[in-house]
């Protein structure tokens, strides 16, 4: 109990040196875009067409902190698959859905789908893009996972959607790198910013983005429901 | 140290410290992963604030090219939402991870996994 309490005495004492130390160098709202900030809120729109400026740093001016993201979640969520291969999942202590639940699953789901599709469709225009859309889409299959008793889809289909997105996210940067000279350089229109069609690779980009975090995170929570699979 | 710093930055700083805390004082493997992830919540969110710029609005142009309104540094947005994904993956790995020593061991508990010792 005494150790409790010595750490939390220390643990607040570190939090208010870090605290006074914050505010006395960055006092909050007085913050000064200078650099790459005042590069990309000045010029950002006219480079890339793009009027989402977060969106735009995300996919062409930090394109491989993005692909490098991407690979990330790729690693963890196949050692997530590896690690679980072979659990045995006790089906008893589910419990069984209700019939509320089953119904209202069943008619939720694609209308999650639909939203998750609009938000990375949209990702260059509003807040939003391919990683919460992602992860939107994911969810309305985990709502199926658990208001559906029984339900099941087929993995190839994931499988073969994150490969295919990946794959063509690889072949986007290989372009723009005959194209333009750069990796994921923009070869493409820009476009007229504001327009759905507009900042040339940007919504190519958050598209499959969108399809490979979604089919990823569908992948992980169907593994952690089931235990893994071999591939 | 005005109103507005001790609110916004303390809030986040709170949450990081009390994440650690959670970590050093649990012995369970599960509450120490939710420590984890609400540590990196406040880190986040501690990122977007340093960023922030008083009256500016997000950096979205919504009406170019009328106007160019101030607005707050994109660049600190765009890492958070690279660290939120991280986040997320490394949450999933590590509930797969202890799901396997439930699954080995019979329990979560760091104190009663006696195979760590040797």
């Amino acid at each position: 109990m005494i150790r409790k309490v010595l750490y939390f005495l220390i643990l607040i004492a570190f939090g208010f040196f870090i605290l006074s130390a914050l505010s006395a160098y960055f006092p909050f709202g007085e913050n000064v875009l200078t650099g790459v900030a005042r590069y990309y809120t000045e010029k950002g729109v006219k480079d890339l067409g793009g009027i989402n400026i977060v969106t735009s740093v995300v996919t062409i001016y930090r394109g491989f902190d993005t692909l490098g993201e991407v690979t990330v979640l790729f690693l963890s969520v196949t050692a997530l698959a590896f690690t679980l291969v072979g659990l045995k999942v006790e089906k008893a202590k589910l419990p069984k859905p209700t019939l509320i639940m089953e119904t209202g699953g069943r008619y939720l789901a694609p209308l999650i789908i639909l939203f998750g599709a609009y938000v990375f469709l949209h990702g260059h225009l509003t807040p939003g893009g391919g990683f919460p859309g992602g992860v939107i889409i994911a969810t309305s299959f985990l709502l199926l996972l658990v208001t559906q008793e029984n339900y099941r889809f087929k993995k190839f289909h994931i499988t073969t959607t994150e490969v295919l997105a990946g794959t063509l996210y690889v072949l986007v940067g290989l372009l723009g790198l005959y194209y333009v000279k750069s990796f994921l350089g923009n070869f493409l229109k820009t476009g007229k910013p504001g327009y759905l069609v507009s900042a040339g690779i940007i919504p190519i980009i958050y598209i499959l983005i969108g399809f490979k975090v979604g089919s990823e995170m569908t992948s992980a929570l169907n593994n952690l429901k089931e235990g893994g699979d071999e591939h | 140290m005005n109103i507005e710093s001790l609110i916004f930055y303390g809030v986040p700083i709170y949450l990081i410290v009390m994440g650690i805390l959670v970590i050093l004082t649990t012995k369970n493997l599960f509450k120490m992963l939710l420590g984890l992830s609400i540590m990196d919540s406040g880190i986040n969110i501690l990122i977007v604030a340093l960023g922030y710029i008083k009256g500016a609005t997000a950096p979205i142009y919504s009406r170019y090219p009328e106007v160019f309104e101030k607005v707050v540094d994109p660049v600190p947005q765009a890492l958070v939402l690279t660290a939120i994904v991280i986040g997320i993956a490394f949450l999933g790995l590590g509930l797969a991870l202890v799901i396997r020593i439930k699954e080995k061991y019979g329990t979560v508990n760091v104190e009663k996994l006696k195979e760590l010792k040797w």
